[in-house]
């Protein structure tokens, strides 16, 4: 974590964060990602003349859930205001959001620092609103193209308490954050296609003064790595400017991802008066006590809850039940694969964190487009637990699923893995090598304990791998010894 | 043929008397005649509405006609229709063909009832005589040089013609019941969240009610009861069963409790249209209402009330026409900004632009507690002035206008003597409350209007007070002369 002498940051941020809800927050319109430019704009999308909002059920019960998930108050009559500028890609020229009443107020979010501490972020309010379209620049000479597919998608935006000290913090927060929302199947979390989106607020002061100085708001930082390098570019940049006898302005500053600088883009005197006003069209959203219950119900088990219960029913180190509990995917996997195999939980852990992981990253792929599937890793892990192979033979086994030649069983018979338990085979094998080195023999038995290792060696050689090791460590221990 | 009721041509129609193509043609005819003198409509949709005839015909050969099967209808150009320019009467949408129909379109298309036209009104509805139209003044039939009374003043001016048996219209402040009056019809704002507002192009959408002007509370009440029901396209619709509106019009009102608003009865109301409406409160009598006068205390703010919430939220609605992806953009724009500004100083006529300004400052900054949030609870105010009264009334009755209909161009400089034109309406529209005019007689040959007032949901007993009145009465019959 940098440190800034006497100065101390003070950090806000406001995420906003698309819902995945099928239709938009206002129409019927469909809000998936990556269509043609406006064939998923309706009427109601494109502001024609005459058509009205109708508030999407999901977007509200989502909107619900990530507040219970963050501890916080439902308000049981929010209302939608209208907020006004104009802007091509805001087709009614107002924008349909939550002002003073928004639907989530006053929750919180435990995040972990890099030295182990754990810090509680305030949130102080989620409210519900509609996304812009977007306005395209690229590909079109003199003029600019408008698309429309992403006006209407609903958003909440996630509004943090100026409780963030550090770019190291906020990063923590929005991974926690992310995390959360990826958890509640409230949003697909994704980045780079803008589901995601960060401003930060930051000002500096001097340590020990209670009074905030004047902060500037960087825009749309669209991944972890941007928002740490934006956010610490703004706190030197404020910290020079004030040694230097500056004083800070309050304004809008956009952040370069190819310089890794903020500049300006609007100050406080060109800010929009937006006009608040609670939307005629749309009635206060009154949500019972009853509704609240019910979404209640259907809420997940949360990353913290799970991973804490997954060190105490599986017996899992810390790190081993952070990883597996990091997505909600994959921690399903992890417990299809204890439940389904009937191994030992942390064997399956090992499985999973070392050669699944480890396979998927080199390939980018998701827990979910894993070519091994839950119940295939299990059937893998039964056949060591019922000792058919051994755990070396078994990466080999590994390895050839995740090349998709078939299951555990199909691969073991396919290649004549079986290992071999019967002890009066194994005997035989070591009797063999014993007798092939009689000068290892009298060296070892003359207390050179390091050929141990060079007969276990001859003697899986000699079975092409497959005796249970086990046997044959016990066996060669008897026979060596004379 | 134009004389007959919306229940005579029904029956004409069933019993092969005339095909709906023979109606519908006939009412072409009229038009083609007699809209040079009044510019009622903007758009003519002849072929639409042939088309739809011959449908309604063959439904009405195959036995399956509705009550409005084949009776054609003008829409006022606020209602989206697909297909059809839908302009609001505004240069901005001057060339805008609706990709989509209002909900009330659909209903009345589905009801059989064939569209002559697309009824001229006030620019976005914002006037009470409907001067400010990019497409002319409209004239009313009764007197050329007078005005018909807006924003819905089309509507009105085409059905008292006869160019049409009925037409939709819309009610922000009273531009329902004010064109009614000045012009001898029935007009009815049902309860706000009665009739669907999706697809009505939104003047201000807290105080926008659909509804019908007719010849009679009978006509307006069969067709408001096919416009009327709930629509989930639109959040303020109200899901509530729809009473039957023509089976309770024929139900006997003895003892039917009637309050008198003092307020409405003061200074300002013209003595000669006071006088025609005692004489309706005398006919209410022998058929067996009874009256007591109430009080209605706030109804002196509803003026300055709806002039902060009607142009606020018009200044919102209204963001929307931007020159960007629909209506009029300016040719001399060179950059965004000029779109905006010049597409919309170029696109709105000056009583709008007026009322955008005028909405934009009352919800700025500073500005917002002192104007937009102390009007919403003077409407407040207003709202309870009318439950008090509703605990021992089950209707108001009082006039529509303060007098008969004026010339053309005396209030156009004025804006404040043209907003005075509703005053007696616009609190109905605060309230959310449902609201009538008809006629109650002529001074110097122009029609009074007298207004009635009832309470939420109650159209039924409103329709039926009326239509007892008109059975007792024969003002609602009369034509202006030159359209017989």
């Amino acid at each position: 974590m940098s440190t800034h002498g006497e100065w101390e940051a003070v950090i806000g941020l406001e995420v906003h964060c698309q819902l995945l809800t099928k239709s938009k927050i206002f129409s019927g319109a469909a809000t998936a990602y990556g269509a043609e430019p406006n064939t998923q704009a309706d009427a109601v999308t494109l502001g024609f003349p005459g058509v009205l909002p109708v508030l999407n059920g999901d977007a509200l019960r989502m909107a619900i859930k990530f507040g219970l998930a963050i501890d916080a108050t439902i308000t049981q009559r929010s209302v939608f205001n209208r907020k006004h500028y104009f802007y091509p890609d805001l087709p009614k020229g107002y924008q349909i959001t939550q002002y003073e009443l928004p639907i989530v107020a006053g929750g919180k979010l435990d995040i972990e620092l890099p030295d182990g501490s754990t810090k509680t972020i305030g949130i102080t309010r989620a409210h519900m609103e509609e996304d812009a379209g977007k306005s395209l620049h690229e590909n079109f000479v003199g003029v600019t193209g408008i698309d429309l597919n992403r006006a209407g998608t609903p958003l909440i935006e996630i509004v943090s308490e100026p409780e963030i000290r550090s770019a190291a913090e906020a990063v923590a927060y929005l991974k926690k954050l992310h995390q959360l929302v990826v958890y509640l199947g409230v949003s697909d979390g994704n980045m780079q296609e803008g589901s995601f989106r960060c401003d930060a607020n930051v000002s500096v002061r001097r340590r020990g003064t209670e009074k905030f100085g004047t902060r500037t708001e960087t825009k749309n930082v669209n991944s972890f790595r941007y928002v740490e390098k934006a956010i610490e570019y703004e706190i030197e940049r404020q910290i020079g400017v004030i040694e230097a006898g500056g004083v800070i302005v309050q304004e809008t500053r956009l952040f370069n991802p190819d310089t890794g600088e903020t500049r300006s883009m609007r100050s406080k005197e060109n800010a929009n008066d937006y006009r608040y006003f609670p939307d005629p069209d749309l009635l206060p959203v009154v949500v019972t006590t009853d509704d609240i219950e019910k979404i209640r119900a259907t809420m997940p088990e949360l990353p913290e809850a799970k991973r804490n219960r997954f060190m105490q029913q599986y017996g899992l180190p810390k790190y081993d039940a952070s990883v597996l509990t990091a997505e909600a995917a994959l921690a399903d996997y992890y417990e299809t694969v204890v439940s389904t195999s009937a191994g030992d939980p942390k064997i399956c852990a090992n499985w999973v964190i070392g050669d699944l992981l480890g396979l998927l990253n080199k390939q980018s792929l998701e827990i979910g487009a894993s070519p091994v599937s839950a119940a295939a890793l299990a059937g893998l892990v039964a056949r060591i637990a019922d000792k058919t192979i051994s755990g070396k033979i078994a990466k080999e086994v590994f390895e050839a699923m995740f090349a998709g030649e078939g299951s555990a069983d199909d691969i073991i018979k396919a290649k004549g893995l079986v290992q071999i338990t019967d002890e009066s085979a194994i005997a035989a094998a070591i009797d063999e090598i014993i007798a092939k080195n009689p000068g290892q023999l009298a060296e070892y038995r003359g207390g050179k304990d390091k050929l141990f290792g060079f007969f276990v060696g001859q003697a899986m050689k000699a079975t092409q791998g497959k005796a249970n090791p086990e046997a044959l460590n016990r066996l060669l221990k008897e026979k060596l010894a004379g | 043929m134009h004389k007959l009721s919306i229940k005579q041509l029904s029956e004409g129609l069933r019993a092969k008397q005339f095909s709906s193509r023979e109606l519908t043609q006939f009412y072409l005819e009229r038009i083609s005649r007699y809209e040079p003198s009044l510019n009622s409509l903007i758009t003519t949709t002849a072929d639409r509405a042939l088309a739809q005839a011959d449908a309604a015909d063959a439904a009405i050969a195959a036995g399956n006609a509705g009550p409005l099967t084949g009776v054609p209808l003008i829409q006022k150009d606020i209602f989206c229709t697909r297909g059809v320019r839908t302009s609001c009467a505004s240069k901005m949408l001057d060339r805008f063909i609706s990709p989509y129909d209002a909900t009330i379109v659909e209903k009345l298309d589905a009801a059989g009832m064939p569209m002559l036209g697309k009824a001229n009104m006030d620019e976005f509805a914002m006037g009470s005589s409907n001067e400010t139209s990019w497409y002319g003044a409209v004239k009313n039939p009764w007197d050329l040089e007078r005005v018909p009374g807006g924003s819905s003043g089309g509507s009105v001016a085409a059905v008292a013609a006869g160019l049409a048996p009925v037409a939709t219209a819309t009610d922000t402040g009273g531009s329902i019941r004010q064109p009614a009056a000045l012009t001898n019809l029935t007009g009815i704002k049902p309860t706000y969240g009665r009739v669907s507002r999706y697809g009505m192009i939104a003047f201000a959408s807290s105080l926008d009610q659909a509804g019908v002007v007719a010849r009679s509370a009978e006509d307006a009440a069969v067709v408001l009861q096919a416009m009327s029901g709930f629509d989930p396209r639109d959040s303020t619709s109200v899901d509530r069963p729809v009473e039957d509106y023509v089976a309770a019009l024929d139900r006997p009102i003895k003892g039917l409790r009637i309050g008198l608003p003092k307020e409405y009865f003061a200074d300002g109301l013209a003595p000669s249209s006071r006088q025609r409406i005692e004489q309706a409160i005398e006919v209410f009598k022998t058929l067996g209402a009874t009256f007591t006068e109430v009080s209605l205390p706030n109804s002196p703010l509803s003026v300055p009330t709806y002039y902060v919430v009607a142009p606020a939220e018009a200044s919102s609605n209204l963001s929307r026409f931007d020159g960007v992806r629909y209506g009029h953009r300016s040719e001399s724009a060179r950059t965004l900004e000029e779109i905006y500004k010049r597409s919309r100083g170029e696109g709105f006529g000056a009583e709008v632009q007026r009322r955008i300004m005028i909405g934009t400052y009352v919800l700025s900054h500073g500005y917002y507690d002192a104007y937009y949030l102390q009007a919403q609870k003077v409407r407040r105010l207003i709202f309870d002035d009318f439950k008090r009264a509703f605990e021992s009334c089950d209707l108001l009755l009082g006039p529509t206008a303060t007098d008969v209909a004026f010339k053309l161009g005396t209030n156009v400089d004025d804006p404040v003597a043209m907003y005075l034109n509703d005053i007696y309406t616009i609190a109905a529209n605060l309230a959310g409350i449902p609201a009538m005019s008809l006629s109650c007689g002529f001074v110097d040959g122009l029609p009074v209007g007298m207004q009635l007032m009832g309470n939420f949901f109650d159209e039924a007993r409103m329709l039926n007070a009326a239509h007892q009145y008109q059975q007792a009465t024969d003002f609602h019959r009369q034509l202006p002369k030159g359209f017989e």
